[in-house]
């Protein structure tokens, strides 16, 4: 069945899950990957995946295990399914949803679990630093030291100059991530922060602050997908389905780029999402965007078609983006407050959706929210992930 | 758990004879560590170290440690049957600090001598085995030391704190005590949070690590078995001593455990010494017996890297007072004070290495 609208086969939510991130240092990858498909296969009554997707982007560099597909089909005790990683740095969990929504569109299977899962505390300091510089470049970036935030802190510098942004222009971002995460208890940091703290904040790369970046840390996703033509979730819950799921690509290395502040592969990437879901940025009720550096979040919010060109951060600055504006964005703390778990990230944003459509948000619940939207990157914006997720008993 | 009695109690009650401290004149402040490596001072751990000068070492500080001991215990040094020098910074890699110690003090030849490594308990595992040597009746006294000249490499967070100085104690017969141990514990397990390999000349953390699953929880762990085996509750205590690494952990473990900040105000060191590692709970308890009344309660926990902590309850004797201003008192040497800059301490500690 092809609901009016959506281009893809009806596929649900069957259960979500996901475990606070934080310094689990007392937990290995498996253990926190486990706790969040257990969750998510619970909120499902039990029903066991036939194929397990995985997102993950450091566990090579800094757990040295590869292979975390039957890595955690076997541990979850799932021997037999078909398994395997997906990895696209920061997009790492939205590449591994997409792949089981086009499993499942294929008509080739029809339970699909997909977890994304980091764990980073096993290592300290420069080894994190360089295993996150990995996401770029490595020839023509990595190996000038160019890290994500010294990107991050070039794009902003750029943003900052060519829209004549006013100093503490992004702080909206911040305050407002952090606000939200106060009603979010997975969250990593609850507690809501003033635009003094913002503005006193240490610089990591001139002019991006220690509040412009997202904290790194441990943490696991996971959502159960289904074919609703061929299994239909039990339950009371307010069933949600997946109206669309779309990648693109840009150049990898920032140099590369013909316009960095296009963010063109977001623009393809939701530009894809929208068209698929037949819908226009107005019919979003909510955006969790990746916000791990606040310049990114302006940026996708421009090229998902909800500020102008040089105009997003204005809809932080003038409160537009928290839980009653215009567009909500980062409902739970998002990347900045409630913590990146980098390659798990897409998969947090897909589950938070989910609980924002059910109205299982607790304290951080979006009103009247029926379409949501998550979307997550690799890198400066090189590859780039989007989902559009709807309250299936409203289409 | 198969040990259902984790309290250690010797069967002859055992106490501290005599104590005395040591801490080298030299202030290294945390500003001028901060102006060379361009760090914010919004945050110091601390507001200076104790540096140790270019003629000091854990030998040459452990001895004056020992001799004001034993002003205060006036005993004969020949009836001491233990030296043992708990330490990170010993001069040699073979060769026993302790030896030259208890030459120097003249307990030698009829004792044993040995050196203690655990990071920074290293001197509070000496006291506990020492506790049970005299509590066993192998031997009437037996000294126990904690000493470090600590390292920090230059440019990294420790070297804000990584100071020296440390304690010396004699342990004897409860009933020659100046205070007496109710009771001791430990607590260990393999955490990985602070190391120096063989042939290193600086240590390595696991940042954020230390904190939470190193030293909070064995502080933590040791200060509730040892007071839950005793009955004891943090107001029955005149003052705590915990491992100083900086400012912040003892006071946010103290508060944890419901101590008030007054009782742990004399014996916290750190902010004018800074982390004198092996010697940090322990010097700290010096200042505390400095200036404490006969018959009150002290309780001690040390925290040593990967990862232990030693707790102790004390109470004070009526031997106590008179004894305190036969040596230097603690807080003397932490007011004899010669502020040197950075080049001065690359100079004292070996930094400029010329070859």
């Amino acid at each position: 069945m092809h609901a009016p609208g959506s281009a893809l086969p009806e596929i649900l939510v069957a259960g979500v899950g996901l475990t606070p991130i934080g310094e689990h240092w007392e937990k290995s990858l498996r253990s926190i990957a486990l706790e969040a498909m257990t969750a998510a296969v619970e909120d499902a009554g039990g029903l066991r995946p036939q194929a397990l997707f995985v997102g993950n982007m450091l566990a090579p560099a800094l757990s040295a295990q590869t292979h975390l597909g039957v890595l955690l089909a076997d541990f979850a005790g799932w021997r037999g399914i078909e398994a395997a990683t997906y990895e696209a740095a920061g997009a790492s969990g939205g590449i591994a949803l997409r792949q089981a929504v086009l499993a499942l569109a294929s008509g080739e299977m029809d339970r699909v679990m997909v977890v994304g899962v980091e764990k980073l505390t096993d290592r300290i300091g420069s080894s994190v630093e360089a295993a996150l510089a990995a996401a770029a470049d490595a020839d023509f970036e990595a190996v000038q030291g160019l890290t994500p935030a010294a990107q991050a802190g070039l794009l902003m510098r750029r943003y900052i100059h060519e829209h004549h942004v006013p100093e503490h222009g992004f702080a909206g971002f911040s305050l407002t991530a952090h606000a939200n995460a106060v009603g979010n208890p997975r969250a990593l940091y609850r507690r809501a922060i003033r635009l003094e703290d913002y503005a006193s904040a240490p610089m990591l790369s001139d002019p991006l602050n220690l509040f412009d970046a997202a904290p790194v840390a441990d943490g696991a996703a996971a959502i159960l997908l289904t074919r609703g033509d061929r299994h239909r979730p039990a339950g009371e819950r307010t069933p949600i389905r997946i109206l669309a799921s779309a990648v693109a690509t840009g150049p990898l290395a920032l140099h590369d780029q013909p316009d960095p502040l296009g963010f063109e592969a977001a623009l393809i990437s939701a530009g894809r999402a929208m068209a698929q879901a037949g819908m226009a940025a107005r019919d979003i009720d909510l955006f969790e965007l990746h916000d791990v550096f606040s310049i990114y979040a302006a940026l996708a919010l421009e090229s998902a078609g909800f500020a102008e060109r040089g105009q997003g951060w204005r809809l932080a600055a003038e409160g537009e983006i928290s839980r009653t504006g215009r567009i909500p964005i980062s409902t739970l703390g998002g990347s900045k407050a409630r913590g990146d778990a980098g390659g798990a990230t897409g998969v947090y944003q897909a589950v938070e959706v989910v609980l924002q459509l059910q109205g299982r948000a607790g304290e951080a619940q979006v009103p009247e929210a029926q379409v949501g939207m998550g979307q997550c990157l690799g890198g400066a914006g090189a590859t780039v992930a989007t989902h559009i997720l709807a309250r299936a008993d409203r289409l | 758990m198969t040990n259902h009695a984790p309290m250690l109690k010797p069967v002859q009650d055992v106490g501290i004879v005599g104590y005395g401290a040591y801490i080298p004149r030299y202030r290294l402040p945390a500003r001028e560590v901060a102006r060379l490596w361009k760090s914010e001072e919004g945050g110091l751990p601390i507001r200076e170290k104790a540096v140790a000068g270019l003629d000091e070492d854990v030998v040459t500080m452990s001895i004056e440690a020992a001799r004001n001991t034993l002003a205060r215990a006036g005993i004969n040094p020949s009836e001491i049957r233990a030296v043992w020098v708990g330490s990170e910074s010993h001069p040699y890699a073979v060769k026993p600090t302790s030896t030259i110690v208890a030459e120097a003090i003249g307990a030698v030849p009829h004792t044993q001598a040995a050196d203690w490594q655990f990071a920074c308990k290293a001197g509070t595992e000496a006291v506990q085995a020492a506790i049970g040597m005299v509590g066993s009746g192998m031997a009437h006294y037996t000294l126990a030391i904690g000493m470090d000249t600590a390292q920090g490499r230059p440019g990294d967070a420790l070297e804000y704190t990584a100071g020296a100085g440390g304690a010396a104690f004699l342990l004897g017969p409860a009933a020659e005590s100046l205070t007496i141990i109710e009771g001791s514990y430990s607590f260990v397990s393999d955490t990985p949070d602070f190391w120096r390999r063989a042939n290193e000349r600086y240590p390595e953390h696991g940042q954020r690590f230390t904190g939470e699953p190193a030293y909070f929880k064995h502080i933590e762990a040791a200060a509730h078995t040892l007071m839950e085996a005793l009955g004891s509750m943090p107001a029955d205590y005149a003052y705590a001593v915990f491992h100083q690494p900086n400012t912040k952990f003892p006071q946010r473990v103290a508060k944890t455990l419901g101590f008030r900040p007054e009782q742990i105000s004399a014996g916290l060191l750190v902010p004018l010494i800074g982390n004198t590692y092996a010697g940090s709970a322990l010097v700290g308890l010096t200042a505390v017996l400095d200036v404490a009344d006969p018959g009150v309660r002290i309780l001690v926990v040390s925290f040593g890297s990967g990862a232990g902590s030693d707790a102790f309850s004390l109470r004070t004797t009526e031997r106590l007072a008179g004894r305190q201003g036969l040596a230097p008192t603690t807080q003397d040497y932490v007011a004899r004070r010669t502020e040197i800059d950075y080049a001065t301490y690359s100079r004292y500690r070996g930094k400029l290495v010329m070859k």
